[in-house]
């Protein structure tokens, strides 16, 4: 599946395209197919994100998980830093990053 | 230290007003991203993995308790309550909100501080020496030499746009503590026949095509020094490449020409630029000089310890250093405890730090290219109450230039740039050695990780050093052997194939054991390994 991400322009927040959004949370994102590179470049123009790209992901029952390193350090955060993690309370929430 | 004039603060107002403008049309939509991304980073903006980051300039390392309680602030209110020191002797904040960046450098610019020159093409934050003023070895104080640098470089029209970004070191001891020759440019102040001059060298840098910088000039004396400056600057300017990007630093230029040709271009250059007039008049580099004068040291100071206390004992001989001024040392704060991330401190230990400096240390504070902090004047007898509060503050981790003292770069859980993570590395490191005795017993050990190839971690000048890599998507770590950022200069070799994280770990205790097994008395690891080189290391770790 493909996924588009990128920064939420003011805040800088690490953001998913969920169909019609942009959520910061990776479970809410959607394959974005064929349509992927079109729909982050009028995204960017509509500046409802910043510098979005396009991902290779898998489906999980999770939700999806991007296929690089780097995308999943994205998806949650610094994995030295859990108590700077999206989901700081659990411990393991983090256990499919690396 | 220097106190900024009328014109110092209204270059950096007038820029936090610029920046205000641009943040606005760029969150407004008159500005693309495309537009404003060389705005921003003119101004120390970046965007990184997971939001945007700020470099705030720290001009030679040197700052006072106001600012590093600024520093602490700005942590505290517009980040996560921390801030990262980096090897360019600045600091970062990872968490910051671009509707939040103007009033940031607004903050910053009442205390004399801004983000200026910390990204872009252009002539970087100068680093010097963190012991400046206060080291007993060097010839003269390098800072106002760094703040006339800084001066000279900052906004120049004709170096605004390099082919490429140009970093500049200054020292003025033998020992070398900044790495000097591991810069574009390094400058090395020394007296000949009573002259005050400086030796200069280019073309050093780390980065994917390490270098280490020729002699250029063996002494031109301090009247010329801007001169010859501004020529081997023009030089660069007019023939480094600009086609690629990866071959665009002077190092490439100076390989390429060769260091003789090099030379006799910027001697050409600089008979030109000497009719220009660009050395500052002696009234002005004394003026720049008289901030840098000396705290009023006690001639009566005591230089007696107890060291009756057997972990005060052991930070005292290891993270103290010799002052200049009899009565007085200079107090290492090590930012690497066991298990920590390297160069991290939290807005109350930065708080802490500054009334240490305030209280004990002539409100004076340096950052380090070590990632660590320095408190610089200190009276040898208050050493133990600062030391008592360094403890409280988790701040007390006596392991300068040990195993554990690591360089570490932010890596994969930070940077857009990098290939693999640097700093789980480290804290697996510092984990496998923790027992303060191993690491005392293996001594002076330099052990740096990048994680890519860009070096900001510098890997190639670690006795050991670790480079991260991407293998087909997984972290790899290659193991480089012999490096050194200091006046033994060197550039660490590759053992051979890489491992993943806790095989790099194995494999350096594997080196250090080879290291025990095989050292001659009073041999650091580095001369142990220049001595029997590479092959024993290799043995053990890939038998």
């Amino acid at each position: 599946m493909k996924l588009i991400t990128g920064n939420d322009l003011a805040t800088g927040d690490v953001v998913w395209w969920t169909g019609d959004d942009w959520s910061r949370h990776v479970e809410d994102a959607k394959d974005a197919g064929e349509q992927a590179e079109a729909i982050a470049r009028e995204q960017e123009a509509a500046r409802r994100v910043n510098v979005p790209y396009v991902i290779e992901a898998t489906a999980t029952a999770e939700g999806p998980r991007p296929a690089h390193i780097k995308d999943r350090i994205r998806a949650l955060g610094p994995t030295v830093r859990p108590d700077l993690t999206l989901k700081p309370a659990d411990p393991t929430a983090g256990s499919w990053v690396i | 230290m220097y106190k900024y004039d009328e014109y110092d603060q209204a270059v950096v107002d007038a820029r936090v007003d610029e920046f205000r403008d641009q943040v606005r049309r760029r969150l407004a939509g008159e500005i693309t991203e495309d537009q404003f991304k060389p705005l921003r980073l003119m101004n120390g903006l970046y965007l990184q993995l997971h939001a945007y980051m700020l470099r705030v300039a720290v001009p030679y390392g040197t700052l006072d308790s106001r600012q590093m309680r600024m520093l602490a602030h700005i942590a505290r209110t517009y980040d996560r309550g921390y801030g990262h020191f980096t090897t360019r002797q600045n600091i970062q904040y990872n968490w910051i909100k671009l509707e939040d960046a103007p009033d940031i450098l607004a903050e910053l610019a009442t205390v004399e501080m801004h983000a200026i020159q910390t990204s872009g093409n252009c002539i970087r934050n100068i680093s010097s020496d963190q012991f400046a003023g206060a080291a007993a070895d060097e010839v003269a104080d390098p800072r106002p030499w760094a703040e006339l640098l800084r001066q000279w470089s900052t906004f120049h029209p004709e170096f605004s746009y390099l082919p490429r970004k140009f970093k500049i070191a200054v020292i003025a001891a033998d020992e070398d503590r900044a790495a000097m020759r591991l810069h574009d440019i390094g400058i090395q102040l020394l007296r000949r026949d009573g002259v005050l001059g400086a030796k200069i060298f280019v073309g050093g840098g780390m980065g994917r095509t390490p270098m280490i910088a020729p002699e250029i000039k063996d002494f031109i004396t301090a009247d010329d020094l801007m001169s010859y400056l501004e020529a081997c600057l023009r030089v660069y300017n007019r023939y480094g490449r600009r086609d690629n990007i990866y071959k665009a630093r002077i190092k490439i230029l100076i390989h390429e020409l060769g260091a003789d040709e090099y030379r006799r271009q910027v001697e050409e250059e600089f008979a030109q630029v000497k009719q220009l007039g660009i050395d500052p008049p002696a009234a002005e580099l004394e003026r720049i000089s008289a901030m840098f004068a000396s705290p009023p040291f006690d001639p009566a100071a005591d230089d007696e310890v107890d060291r009756s206390d057997p972990d005060f004992a052991v930070w005292l001989d290891q993270n103290v250093r010799q002052h200049k001024q009899r009565g007085y040392a200079i107090v290492n704060i090590s930012l690497k405890p066991v298990g920590g991330i390297p160069g991290d401190a939290s807005a109350e230990q930065i708080d802490v730090m500054a009334d240490l400096a305030e209280r004990f240390s002539a409100n004076e504070l340096r950052v380090t290219h070590a990632q660590n902090i320095v408190l610089p004047h200190v009276r040898i007898a208050d050493l133990k109450l600062i030391w008592d509060q360094l403890v409280e503050a988790r701040l007390a981790e006596a392991n300068l230039d040990l195993i554990s003292d690591i360089i570490a770069c932010p890596g994969l859980d930070y940077c857009s740039l990098a290939n693999a993570r640097s700093i789980p590395v480290a804290q697996k490191i510092a984990q496998r050695f923790a027992d303060p005795a191993r690491q005392r017993d293996l001594g002076e050990l330099k052990l740096k990780i990048s994680g890519c190839i860009n070096a900001c971690g510098h890997h190639h000048a670690g006795h050991i050093g670790i480079l991260g890599v991407d293998r087909k998507g997984t972290e790899n770590y290659q193991l480089l052997l012999g490096g050194s950022g200091a006046e033994d200069v060197s550039l660490g070799k590759i053992t051979g194939p890489g491992f993943d994280e806790d095989g790099v770990v194995d494999a350096i205790e594997r080196v250090t054991d080879t290291y025990i097994a095989v050292r001659q008395k009073g041999e650091r690891f580095v001369d142990t390994y220049r001595r029997v080189g590479m092959e024993p290391f290799k043995e053990a770790i890939y038998g």
